[in-house]
C-alpha cells in the first residue's frame, strides 16, 4: 500500500504561494502601518510584538513540551539585566548584549532544568520550582546594591544611536521588535512539524509511551528550556532598551511571569500563532485599562483574571483552538 | 548460557515495597519466536515488560539481549538497541494526528523527514489505518488506538517487539486481524513477546508460552503442554479443578 500519492507534504514545511502572498502582504502592511498611526498605538503594537517574542518563549516550553512554567520572568529579567549591566559597565552595546543575555538565560534555563527535569518534576511541582527560582532572583536583585538594588537602573539615553540600540523615536523599536517577533514565530513554525517539534510533542502528551518509542525526553525539555530561555531573554533586552529603565519589580516580579504566560494561555498553548493571538487580545486591554483606572493599578489584572477564567471555561483550547473549530465546521459544512 | 537467545533474563527480581512482584524468574527468547507469557491478574507480566523495557530496575539478576547487558539502560536506549513495547492501556499521542504518532515511532530509525513519512504511511496501511492517518490520534476508536500502539511500535523498527494485551477489548473479528497481523510481523523478522489474556488467541498464536503466577515461572513449554499442565490449570482454576 505504498501508493505515490502520499510521497510527502503532510510532515515537513513547506508554504502554498497563497500563503506566501498572504505573509508577505501582512509583512508590508506591517510595515508600512506605524507611519500612519498616533505614537501610542505605535507603543501598543511594540507591546504587542515584544510579549509575543516572550510567549512563543513560554510556549515553546508550556506548549510544546508540557512543562508550565510559572515563572518566566526569571528569562525576561535575566535578559534585561544583562544586556543593562554589560552596557552600563562595559559600555557594551546591547547589540552584543542581547547574545550574552541569551547564553546567560539559558545557562540558568539549563541549570533549573538539569534539576527538575533529571527528577522527573512536571506539573505544578515544575510550575513552583520556577516560580521559586524568579522569586530568588527578585529578592537578591532587591537588596544587591551593586546592580541597582531596588531602584533598579537607569540607561542614559546617547540620544539616537542605533548602534546602541536607543532611539528618539517609537519607529525603530517597532521595527525591531517586529523583526524579533517575525524571526520567533518562524523558528516554531519551522520546528513545529520536524522530528524536534514532533519529540516535543510526544513528550508532553505521554512522556512513557515517548521513551518507548526511543525519545530521550530528558534531552527533548532540555533543548524546549533552552529555546524558551533564550527567546524571552530576547524579549527582556529589548524591552530594557526601549524604556531605558528597569527594576527588580518590572522584571522579576510574579506579574511579569502571569504576564509572559497568559497570552499563548488564551491565544492557544501548543500553536505557532497562539501567543500572537493572545497578546493582540490581550495587550491592548491591560494597555487600556490601566490608562482608564489609573489610580487603581490592580484591574488590568482582575480583568486578566475574568478573561483567564472565561477562556479556560468556554474556550479550552485557547482562541485559536476555537478559531480552527469553526474553520472546520464551516468547511466541512 | 548460549549467545544464540535473542533475549536471555536470568534470576531477576523485583518488589515493591516488601511484596515480591517479581521472584527469580528465568526465560529466554530465540530469534524468531513468538513467546506467550500468561499468567492470572497480578501475576506479573506487565511488571517483567516493564523491566525489560527499563521502565523499572531489578534488584537482581540479569538481562542480556543480542549478548549485551541491558540492564540499567534508560528506556529509550533499550529502544534504540531493538527492543520496543506497547502498553497495555494504550498512550497515544492524543493531539497527534495518526499519522505524526507513528512518525514519531519512525524518527528512531532515520532523521529525513520524506523517508519518516513514506514509511510512516507504509506501516498505516499495513495495520489498516491508512483512512484516519490524518484524524487526531483521540478521535480513534479503542480497536484503532491499539493498531495505532502497534503501528507506532512497528516505526521503530524493533528486533524484539513487546505486546502487553494488544487484544484485551476487542471482539472476535478484531482478534483475529490483530493475530493475522502479529504473524505478518514476525514473517518479516522481528521476534515477539506477548501478553494475552484471550487463552484461545494466545495458544493459536505462540511458538511457545510462560506461565507466571505469584512472580515465579511455573511452566514454560509448548501452548499444548502448557494447557494439560496440572500446576498451570491450579493457578488459574484453583486446586480441585485438576481431578474434576
Amino acid at each position: 500500500m505504498n501508493e505515490n500519492k502520499h510521497a510527502a507534504g503532510y510532515l515537513a514545511r513547506g508554504l502554498g504561494t497563497k500563503k506566501w502572498f498572504v505573509i508577505i502582504l501582512a509583512l508590508a502592511l506591517l510595515h508600512v502601518l506605524p507611519w500612519t498611526i498616533p505614537s501610542h498605538i505605535i507603543h501598543m503594537m511594540i507591546m504587542i510584538f515584544i510579549f509575543t517574542i516572550m510567549g512563543q518563549g513560554w510556549n515553546v516550553l508550556g506548549g510544546y513540551v508540557g512543562q508550565f512554567s510559572f515563572g518566566h520572568a526569571l528569562f525576561f529579567g535575566i535578559g534585561a539585566y544583562t544586556s543593562t549591566l554589560l552596557f552600563l559597565h562595559l559600555g557594551l552595546s546591547p547589540w552584543f548584549g542581547i547574545i550574552i543575555a541569551c547564553m546567560a538565560s539559558i545557562a540558568v534555563g539549563l541549570f533549573v532544568g538539569l534539576l527538575s527535569f533529571r527528577y522527573g518534576l512536571s506539573g505544578p511541582f515544575f510550575a513552583l520550582i520556577m516560580l521559586a527560582f524568579a522569586e530568588i532572583f527578585h529578592i537578591t536583585f532587591i537588596t544587591w546594591k551593586a546592580v541597582g538594588g531596588s531602584l533598579g537602573l537607569l540607561i542614559q539615553s546617547s540620544g539616537n544611536a542605533p548602534l546602541l540600540m536607543q532611539f528618539t523615536d517609537k519607529i525603530p523599536f517597532y521595527y525591531i521588535s517586529l523583526w524579533f517577533m517575525a524571526a520567533a514565530l518562524y523558528v516554531v513554525w519551522r520546528f513545529e512539524k520536524s522530528r524536534t517539534g514532533l519529540y516535543f510533542m510526544a513528550v508532553r502528551e505521554d512522556k512513557d509511551a515517548a521513551e518507548a518509542l526511543g525519545i530521550n525526553t530528558f534531552k527533548s525539555q532540555m533543548i524546549a528550556m533552552a529555546i524558551s530561555a533564550g527567546m524571552t531573554a530576547i524579549g527582556g533586552t529589548i524591552y530594557a532598551q526601549y524604556l531605558l529603565y528597569i527594576d527588580p519589580d518590572i522584571t522579576f516580579g510574579a506579574i511579569n511571569s502571569v504576564e509572559i504566560m497568559i497570552r499563548p494561555i488564551i491565544g492557544g498553548p501548543g500553536t505557532v500563532l497562539g501567543p500572537l493571538l493572545g497578546s493582540v487580545v490581550l495587550t491592548p486591554l491591560s494597555e487600556f485599562t490601566r490608562e482608564v483606572f489609573q489610580a487603581y493599578s490592580g484591574v488590568y489584572l482582575m480583568i486578566y483574571g475574568i478573561v483567564l477564567v472565561a477562556v479556560i471555561m468556554f474556550l479550552p483550547e485557547g482562541i485559536i483552538g476555537f478559531a480552527n473549530r469553526m474553520f472546520e465546521k464551516f468547511r466541512t459544512r | 548460557m548460549s549467545q544464540t537467545h535473542l533475549l536471555n533474563i536470568t534470576n531477576i527480581s523485583k518488589s515493591f515495597q516488601g511484596l515480591k512482584a517479581i521472584s527469580k524468574v528465568s526465560l529466554h527468547i530465540d530469534p524468531g519466536e513468538i513467546l506467550g507469557l500468561i499468567g492470572p491478574n497480578g501475576a506479573g507480566k506487565t511488571t517483567l515488560f516493564n523491566l525489560v523495557t527499563g521502565f523499572l530496575k531489578p534488584e537482581s539478576g540479569e538481562i542480556r539481549f543480542d549478548g549485551n547487558m541491558i540492564m540499567g539502560l534508560k528506556s529509550h536506549q533499550i529502544c534504540k538497541l531493538g527492543i520496543t513495547r506497547t502498553f497495555q492501556i494504550v498512550k497515544p499521542f492524543a493531539h497527534l494526528s495518526t499519522l505524526e504518532n507513528v512518525a514519531v515511532g519512525s524518527f528512531n530509525t532515520t532523521r529525513n523527514i520524506k523517508e519518516v513519512e513514506e514509511k510512516s504511511w507504509n506501516i498505516l496501511g499495513f495495520v489498516g489505518l491508512e483512512p484516519k492517518a490524518l484524524d487526531p490520534a483521540h478521535s480513534l476508536t479503542l480497536p484503532g488506538r491499539k493498531r495505532l500502539e502497534l503501528a507506532r511500535a512497528l516505526a521503530t523498527e524493533p528486533k524484539l517487539l513487546l505486546l502487553d494485551e494488544v487484544m484485551a477489548g476487542l471482539n472476535p473479528t478484531e482478534q483475529h486481524e490483530i493475530t493475522e497481523l502479529v504473524f505478518k510481523i514476525r514473517e518479516s523478522g522481528t521476534t515477539i513477546f506477548i501478553i494475552e489474556h484471550h487463552m484461545r488467541v494466545i495458544m493459536g498464536l505462540s511458538d511457545r508460552i510462560v506461565v507466571i503466577q505469584h512472580g515465579e515461572v511455573i511452566a514454560d513449554n509448548s501452548p499444548k503442554a502448557v494447557a494439560e499442565d496440572p500446576g498451570v490449570i491450579e493457578a488459574y482454576l484453583g486446586k480441585g479443578a485438576v481431578i474434576a
